[in-house]
């Protein structure tokens, strides 16, 4: 559900941009989600679909670039993909980690016309 | 006609973090200590709060924004305890976001408040990423969900200033490896503090509610 206001956010925030260019029409948003975001990108395109009516976003396609979960060990910086029951560092066995990557929910760029 | 690329760069939920931070310098100034409590449904919000209100009834002024998806049950309970308290259904919605938090302010007498308890929708997944004004993230994982949810909603555990591990008293019931979970809640997130409780046996409260009670003194010092 929380894709809703993601992607009522998402929306508002394309319009601002293209209005500021004084673009005719957005054809396409590129966003980058991550592993961690929760956010589910068909739920978003559905949303979208809906909401977009009438606006100069209707008919933008989205494109998902979806950024894989990441950690650093503190220990020994080593950056690695966690696994499912284990987030020690697969090097020294550090269970102190910061997440990297994953966590993104970001515009990266509109196209318009 | 020719398309034109428009860098955007920015975080999708930007717009709610501005609102948030107006939330927090309009509790800023009032000197209001705001805490957003988050968990699972079932895992005690409720009931740290109200037992946290019995505690420090005669040492803290309170108010209370209850987020629901449906029911003014919660909101009921914490009236009756004679505490100011505003309901939100999110109608569906499975978080609070800043927005909501704002309209809900208009309706607490806030020059007569020390200490503001959110009390955020049931879930693990998303609440972390909406900032509603708040100074802490209270986080609380209660025993019988399991040792293993901070390998499952690992950002929830990584934005939480504090974690309170609940229903200790459950603890001889129960396979839970505490040692494992304070391991993994630290080592995703350093800076937490940690502390196990019963909000039912009042077990491990005092040591929480000492860290709120200089958190609000600290907050009204600033």
């Amino acid at each position: 559900m929380h894709e809703f206001s993601i992607t009522e956010s998402m929306l508002s925030l394309a319009l601002e941009k293209a209005n500021e260019a004084s673009a005719g029409r957005i054809t396409r948003i590129n966003l980058v989600v991550g592993e961690l975001s929760g956010v589910v990108s068909e739920c978003v395109q559905f949303y979208f679909d809906a909401i977009s009516k009438g606006t100069i976003a209707s008919g933008a396609e989205l494109s998902f670039e979806t950024k894989p979960t990441t950690v650093r060990c503190h220990k020994c910086d080593n950056v690695f993909t966690p696994g499912d029951h284990n987030w020690a560092c697969p090097e020294c066995k550090e269970t102190s980690i910061e997440i990297v990557s994953g966590r993104e929910c970001h515009m990266e760029s509109i196209e318009v016309e | 006609m020719t398309v034109k690329v428009i860098t955007v760069g920015e975080d999708i939920l930007g717009a709610n973090e501005e609102k948030a931070k107006a939330n927090k310098s309009r509790l800023d100034g009032y000197g209001i200590l705001t805490i957003n409590i988050m968990s699972s449904p079932g895992a005690g919000k409720t009931s740290l709060i109200m037992s946290t209100i019995k505690s420090l009834k005669e040492k803290a002024r309170m108010a209370v924004i209850e987020g629901d998806v449906a029911s003014s049950m919660d909101a009921d309970k914490i009236n009756e305890m004679g505490i100011p308290v505003v309901q939100i259904n999110t109608a569906g919605g499975c978080h609070l976001d800043a927005n909501m938090v704002e309209s809900a302010l208009n309706g607490l007498p806030l020059e007569k408040a020390d200490l503001l308890f959110i009390e955020n929708v049931g879930n693990l997944i998303c609440p972390n990423a909406f900032l509603l004004g708040e100074d802490k993230r209270v986080m609380i994982s209660s025993m019988p969900e399991g040792d293993d949810k901070p390998y499952k909603y690992p950002a929830m555990f990584a934005d939480s200033d504090v974690v309170l591990l609940n229903k200790i008293d459950l603890q001889p019931h129960l396979d839970f490896n505490v040692d494992g979970f304070k391991k993994t809640v630290t080592g995703l997130n350093p800076d937490v503090i940690l502390f196990p409780v019963s909000c039912k046996t009042g077990e491990g409260m005092e040591a929480w509610l000492d860290w709120l009670e200089s958190a609000v003194k600290g907050k009204k010092k600033r």
